[in-house]
């Protein structure tokens, strides 16, 4: 097992940048998932680790040695690929064991290690079946079990998940994180579904336009994004952005959304946003459970106004809301009980203890 | 009378509309009809072969019907495999073809599995200009060659002309660009990913050529082999053109100068010979028929 680290990696196509400049550190034992939307560059990164595509500038390094003209096979990694690419003529067991063979392990010692790996991945009763004979799912699990046997320093997921269904991808999910914690292998994930960066990853480097716009925990990214785009991308359903300024409202600080609508900050937030010039063009970032119903007795920092509701979606759990203001499309999570009902009115609360002020030109949050 | 055809047309498309199973059915028979059209129309020759050889030359010659043996006999495949001679014919074309093809099979599989995967600068050139090499007609290398042959023979004194295995440096010119077409296609097919596999699993190119790639394309490589196989066994210009001693001879070109003498065809003898001839190409067909078609399947899609 090993550290992975990235120096100012650049990936160029020809013409096009695909990566520009990446530095990553990825600790032993870590599950470091990459996340953006497509052409984002994060499989190329993977790529770039696992050996599959030449790096055009910087440095990786896999435990401490140099790697960047290492061939794939002696840089000690595995990788599961996206459509599984398993081996069509073996067998579950000697797609497995491939990797063991070719470096001409003992037959015992193949044979064991492939049985705790079936065994871990549950699969043992199907180590004598061809890939064509199983389902999807299966053929994952073979596919990290390929991965397992071979006690690499490090794992590589691109995307494997996404040929699975909606409950089945949960499944492995979970599957994938128990593995995990078994093994404590470094490892690397890319998805493009932030949902399974989330879930899984000890850290979250999310991807845009061939550049990290931030790293961090799962919660960091969250609660502290960094940048609109960050914001925009973690959470689900997404953050609401809405155009505002602020506004010096006796001793205090008031945020303006319309001419209508203007809410007091609570003391803290209006201390950490003093500084910020009040023509300057801000959005307010809002959690959509950072607008519920108004409760009897709200807590400090919740404002009550009333929208003209447009959709409802009722969740079971919750009822998502979705209201118009100044042209934006706002949404907001109630109770079920709240009485949400399309085309009528509701009386909402915002909490101004957790919203996000961002910078509209630059995207950066304040 | 147009708007009579209009009425009539309207419940007529109503009918056509119910009734899918029908045409299909429809176009069930037609394709049947057709398929025996041309299965009698190539079972015919064979059929007229088989008739011919089984009668002796009186029979032969007698103006009886011409398709029913009156007088079955077995004298001219006696005849035929107990002389030495077509044994011979048979021995060399057996030897051309089996080099041939793993001439073809040693050269074409690595050539289709470099131009397929490995990128290198022109290699898509290269693949294209494999295919036009096997657009150039035999006909118009036979020439060129014979005078290479002749040359080489002035500055090294070593004969290739009149000798069979002369044909065995000559055919991989017309299988080696038809195979690695095929393999090409075939290769190209295979997943990005799966050797990706191998790789990172630790293969080399060569292993990832021979545990991975050759057995997931092997109906590919059957269908090359059965190719390489047939179009050795019959090729009939460059034995012709290459060969004239008698034990030189490979079966098509043999029958034909042993068989025929002057205007006389012993047409018994021909017969037999050159059903004796199709047979091993037809068992190879019969065995590896399924493993064929998929390949030529594969080909003509992903080629």
């Amino acid at each position: 097992m090993a550290d992975v680290s990235l120096r100012k990696v650049i990936k160029r196509y020809e013409d096009v940048e695909a990566v520009r400049g990446i530095d990553l550190d990825i600790a032993d034992h870590e599950f470091v998932v990459l996340v953006g939307p497509s052409g984002c560059g994060k499989s190329t990164t993977l790529r770039m680790i696992a050996g599959l595509e030449d790096i055009t500038g910087g440095d990786i390094m896999i435990g401490g040695d140099l790697v960047n003209d290492v061939p794939p096979k002696d840089r000690d990694i595995a990788m599961v690929f996206q459509n599984y690419a398993l081996y069509p003529h073996m067998t579950v067991a000697e797609n497995m064991s491939f990797g063991l063979r070719l470096k001409h392990y003992p037959k015992a010692e193949i044979r064991s290690r492939v049985d705790e790996a079936a065994r871990m991945l549950d699969i043992a009763e199907l180590i004598d079946r061809k890939p064509k004979q199983l389902s999807g799912g299966q053929r994952q699990r073979v596919a990290m079990g390929r991965a397992i046997v071979r006690n690499p320093k490090v794992f590589l997921f691109d995307e494997p998940l996404s040929n699975l269904d909606a409950k089945l991808r949960v499944q492995m999910r979970i599957e994938i994180k128990k593995v995990h914690q078994k093994v404590r292998t470094t490892t690397v994930y890319v998805t493009h579904d932030q949902v399974e960066a989330m879930t899984l990853a000890d850290r979250v480097v999310v991807m845009n336009k061939g550049r990290i716009e931030q790293i961090g925990t799962p919660n960091d990214l969250y609660h502290h994004p960094a940048t609109r785009f960050v914001a925009g991308f973690i959470g689900s359903p997404a953050m609401n952005f809405i155009p505002c300024r602020l506004e010096d409202s006796g001793g205090g600080l008031n945020i303006r959304l319309t001419d209508r609508i203007a809410f007091p900050l609570p003391p803290a937030r209006a201390a950490r946003y003093q500084g910020v010039t009040r023509t300057d063009r801000l959005l307010l970032g809002l959690r959509p459970e950072h607008i519920a119903e108004l409760k009897a007795h709200p807590e400090p920092g919740i404002e009550p106004f009333e929208a003209v509701l447009d959709v409802t979606e009722p969740m079971g759990m919750e009822t998502l809301v979705y209201f118009t203001l100044e042209g934006a499309q706002i949404c907001g999570r109630v109770s079920p009980n709240a009485g949400a009902r399309a085309g009528e009115p509701l009386r909402l609360a915002v909490d101004l203890n957790n919203i996000h002020l961002l910078n509209e030109v630059t995207g950066a949050v304040i | 009378m147009t708007s009579m055809v209009i009425d009539k047309g309207a419940p007529t498309r109503a009918v056509k509309y119910r009734s899918v199973s029908r045409d299909r059915t429809w176009a069930l028979r037609w394709s049947y009809f057709f398929l025996v059209l041309f299965a009698i129309f190539s079972l015919v020759p064979p059929f007229y072969m088989l008739i011919t050889s089984l009668k002796g030359s009186t029979e032969i010659s007698a103006a009886t019907n011409p398709w029913w043996v009156f007088h079955p006999t077995l004298e001219n495949y006696v005849k035929l495999l107990t002389s030495n001679q077509f044994l011979i014919f048979f021995r060399n074309s057996a030897l051309v073809s089996i080099l041939v093809v793993t001439i073809t099979m040693l050269i074409s599989v690595p050539a289709a599995f470099a131009l397929a995967r490995m990128r290198f600068w022109g290699s898509a050139t290269l693949a294209t200009g494999v295919f036009l090499t096997y657009l150039i007609p035999d006909s118009l290398l036979f020439l060129p060659l014979f005078k290479m042959f002749a040359v080489f023979d002035n500055f090294t004194g070593i004969q290739l002309i009149n000798r069979w295995y002369a044909l065995v440096i000559v055919y991989p010119t017309l299988t080696v660009p038809f195979c690695t077409w095929i393999m090409i296609g075939y290769f190209a097919s295979i997943p990005k990913e799966l050797d990706e596999a191998a790789v990172i699993d630790g293969a080399s190119w060569f292993q990832t050529l021979t545990r991975i790639f050759i057995p997931v394309a092997l109906p590919g490589l059957i269908a090359a082999t059965i190719f390489a196989f047939t179009v050795s066994w019959a090729q009939f210009l460059y034995p012709l053109v290459f060969t004239t001693s008698t034990d030189q001879l490979v079966l098509p070109v043999g029958i034909i100068t042993t068989l025929i003498k002057g205007d006389v065809y012993n047409w018994g003898q021909i017969m037999t010979g050159a059903l004796l001839g199709a047979a091993p190409p037809l068992i190879i067909y019969a065995f590896l028929m399924d493993y064929y078609i998929a390949g030529l399947t594969a080909g003509a899609t992903k080629g």
